[in-house]
């Protein structure tokens, strides 16, 4: 009994095509993807930098496409920007350090004490709060903080009083808003370290506080500064939450809001939305010191 | 063994597992300075006694001593015995001199001293150019050794090696085998070996431990295990047998209860042979099924008449060469006191 060989259809011809012409498959494979990131990453960012030295004239609201350094220096020096840039960066630093210290307990029960099922029901329960609407989220924290809350409610009996409306709100609303992105990649790197090495480490004559210094915080210390990347980002760029729970504070995100919007001035607001990607680029230039992006 | 305090004694040690019971109420006394190996198949609770010994698990039932000393409800760090793990467990964001000096540096020894004291270690296992390489750049026989120069640094008074060769190729294992072997010797202390390799268990150990559902099936020298095996499953494991039910035992061999033989003590011979005789030899006719060529020697498979098949081992040697004699008729001979009486009965 024999079996024929295959007829050479087209789609066969065009199989081995590409089977022996690595590059177009290749092209074929890739084009797309970055045509899209080319178009919305790059050109986005392009023109979002060539803005910022734009400028509008008072009179029509036109922009005029003539280069000048007036919005940078404006929102270099000028205190408004001053002092909003650094409650901007203070809340993502907050927000950042709430994050960690309840990521990091969290994600090592899940991947290292709770059973393989429990761990399963905790990434649900941490991605649970992703699957409603931000805005949502946003309005029931302003519930939760209103002076007729539940929180205040709680804390009558112990003689404490909800902080009510304004940057410690803000600060409670977006750690509780990106948690789940910061669990996630911390629960990963606490899941690649072998249970060897924390048994080997405490076999030596580690005790639990040394086996968590020298080698578990070493090994998920590229995950947690990943982590940190998306609350410090994700809060560097947050308006709306300031909106709902911050009473009168501004951000970084308020200010780019204002001038796209009622003050029709949108080199401004490219100049100010450039600050909060100069400082996410300082911060990556100090965590590459610091050796974690190498592990990741 | 001497009547000194034994290095660990396990007292009716048991460890459920929910609903499985890894370690059945297992006793056992393993003297200072011996290489004790733990043989069996996987899942007949080896590792898991290790891992007691070692505080990695706590006992459901049972006791656990070093050195006269109860440990049972202490912590691995409180013990004072290291182990080497199954994949080395090397840290891998430390150099290998810091991998080594990790129990020195959580134990409060000062760097100087400590580095010293690692060198002299990585030295002893023949590592001590690689001292600053990280574990990523060694390959596994060097990790071998890494992993045993940072267990025996801290000078433990017994060393747990949960199958430490497992990883390794096996002309690599071998040479490991050889230096486990004298690095053993030359620290003194208890060695125990948890392997599923019964050649190796056999090679290295003073005394073994057949583990089987949890329970020893059998204790003793190499030696005692392999030309007394106890019961048919320590027969079967360890080496290879030829197993006789009751009914064959005692129409083939004429005793009753269950019976193996060893294949090299069996002998082929041509059908047309003369009679047995030396004293207590036996002979058996029956047709080879099939021979295969081992090297060193040859693995002839009889049908005996009685319904038995067996396999032969026999050697090559000057006198003898590998010939294929599928179908050939011939008679097996064996001496009586080859046959070893077996406790369990066998289930076929």
């Amino acid at each position: 009994m024999t079996i024929a060989a295959p007829r050479p259809t087209l789609a066969r011809r065009l199989s081995s095509t590409l089977s022996t012409h690595p590059r177009v498959r290749l092209a074929l494979l890739i084009t797309a993807p970055v045509a899209w990131m080319a178009i919305v990453y790059i050109v986005a960012l392009v023109l979002l930098l060539v803005t910022a030295f734009w400028s509008v004239d008072s009179f029509t609201g036109q922009i005029t496409t003539e280069f000048t350094w007036d919005n940078i220096v404006e929102v270099v020096t000028g205190a408004l920007y001053q002092t909003v840039t650094l409650r901007t960066v203070g809340v993502a630093l907050l927000v950042t350090i709430v994050d960690v210290v309840i990521a990091v307990p969290v994600a090592f029960f899940m991947a290292k004490v709770a059973s393989a099922r429990w761990e399963r029901i905790l990434i649900v329960l941490v991605l649970l709060p992703l699957w409603a609407s931000y805005l949502v989220k946003a309005y029931a924290w302003r519930s939760v903080l209103s002076q007729e809350g539940i929180l205040q409610w709680l804390l009558t009996p112990f003689g404490l009083e909800t902080p009510g409306y304004g940057l410690t709100a803000v600060v409670i609303t977006l750690a509780y808003l990106w948690l789940p992105y910061v669990i996630l990649p911390i629960h990963a790197g606490f899941s690649r370290v072998p249970d060897s090495m924390l048994e080997a480490s405490g076999d030596l004559g580690a005790k639990s506080w040394a086996t968590l210094r020298l080698v578990v915080l070493p090994l998920v210390w590229p995950s947690i500064i990943a982590g940190t990347i998306f609350s410090f980002s994700l809060s560097l760029g947050d308006y709306i939450t300031v909106n709902i729970v911050g009473g009168a504070n501004q951000m970084l995100g308020n200010l780019v809001y204002t001038n796209v919007g009622a003050a029709n001035n949108l080199p401004l607001a490219s100049a100010i939305a450039l600050i909060p990607i100069v400082i996410i680029f300082g911060y990556l230039a100090l965590v590459r010191r610091t050796g974690a992006l190498n592990n990741l | 063994m001497s009547d000194a305090v034994p290095a660990i004694r396990l007292r009716g040690l048991t460890k459920d597992f929910g609903s499985v019971t890894a370690v059945d109420h297992v006793d056992l006394e393993i003297a200072a300075g011996e290489f004790f190996s733990m043989l069996g198949p996987s899942g007949s609770g080896k590792t898991t006694v290790l891992r007691l010994i070692a505080g990695f698990e706590q006992p459901t039932e049972g006791v656990v001593e070093l050195f006269g000393r109860d440990v049972s409800g202490k912590a691995p760090f409180d013990r004072d015995v290291n182990t080497v793990f199954q994949d080395y467990a090397l840290f891998p964001h430390l150099s290998v001199l810091d991998n080594v000096g990790y129990g020195l540096r959580v134990r409060g020894v000062r760097k100087r001293e400590r580095d010293e004291r690692a060198r002299a270690a990585l030295a002893s296992v023949r590592l001590d150019g690689l001292a600053d390489r990280k574990p990523a750049q060694l390959s596994g026989g060097q990790r071998q050794r890494v992993a045993l120069a940072r267990a025996t640094v801290v000078q433990p008074k017994a060393l747990l090696l949960d199958e430490p060769l497992g990883a390794l190729d096996l002309k690599l294992r071998e040479q490991m085998q050889v230096e486990l072997k004298q690095i053993q010797r030359d620290l003194g202390i208890t060695f125990i070996f948890v392997t599923h390799d019964q050649e190796e268990a056999l090679t290295l150990s003073d005394r073994v431990a057949v583990f089987h559902d949890g329970r020893i099936e059998q204790l003793g020298t190499p030696q005692e295990l392999y030309e007394q095996p106890a019961t048919k499953f320590v027969a079967d494991f360890v080496g290879t047998s030829n197993l006789f039910d009751a009914e064959r035992s005692s129409a083939l061999l004429g005793r009753t209860g269950v019976h193996s033989i060893r294949p090299e003590k069996l002998v082929v011979a041509p059908a047309d042979a003369t009679a047995p005789t030396g004293d207590g030899e036996r002979t058996a006719a029956g047709t080879v099924v099939e021979t295969i060529y081992l090297g060193t020697g040859n693995r002839v498979v009889v049908d005996l008449d009685g319904g038995a098949r067996v396999s032969v081992l026999e050697q090559n040697d000057r006198h003898r060469t590998f010939v294929d004699r599928r179908g050939e008729r011939v008679l097996v001979v064996w001496h009586d006191a080859d046959v070893v009486p077996l406790s369990s009965p066998l289930i076929e």
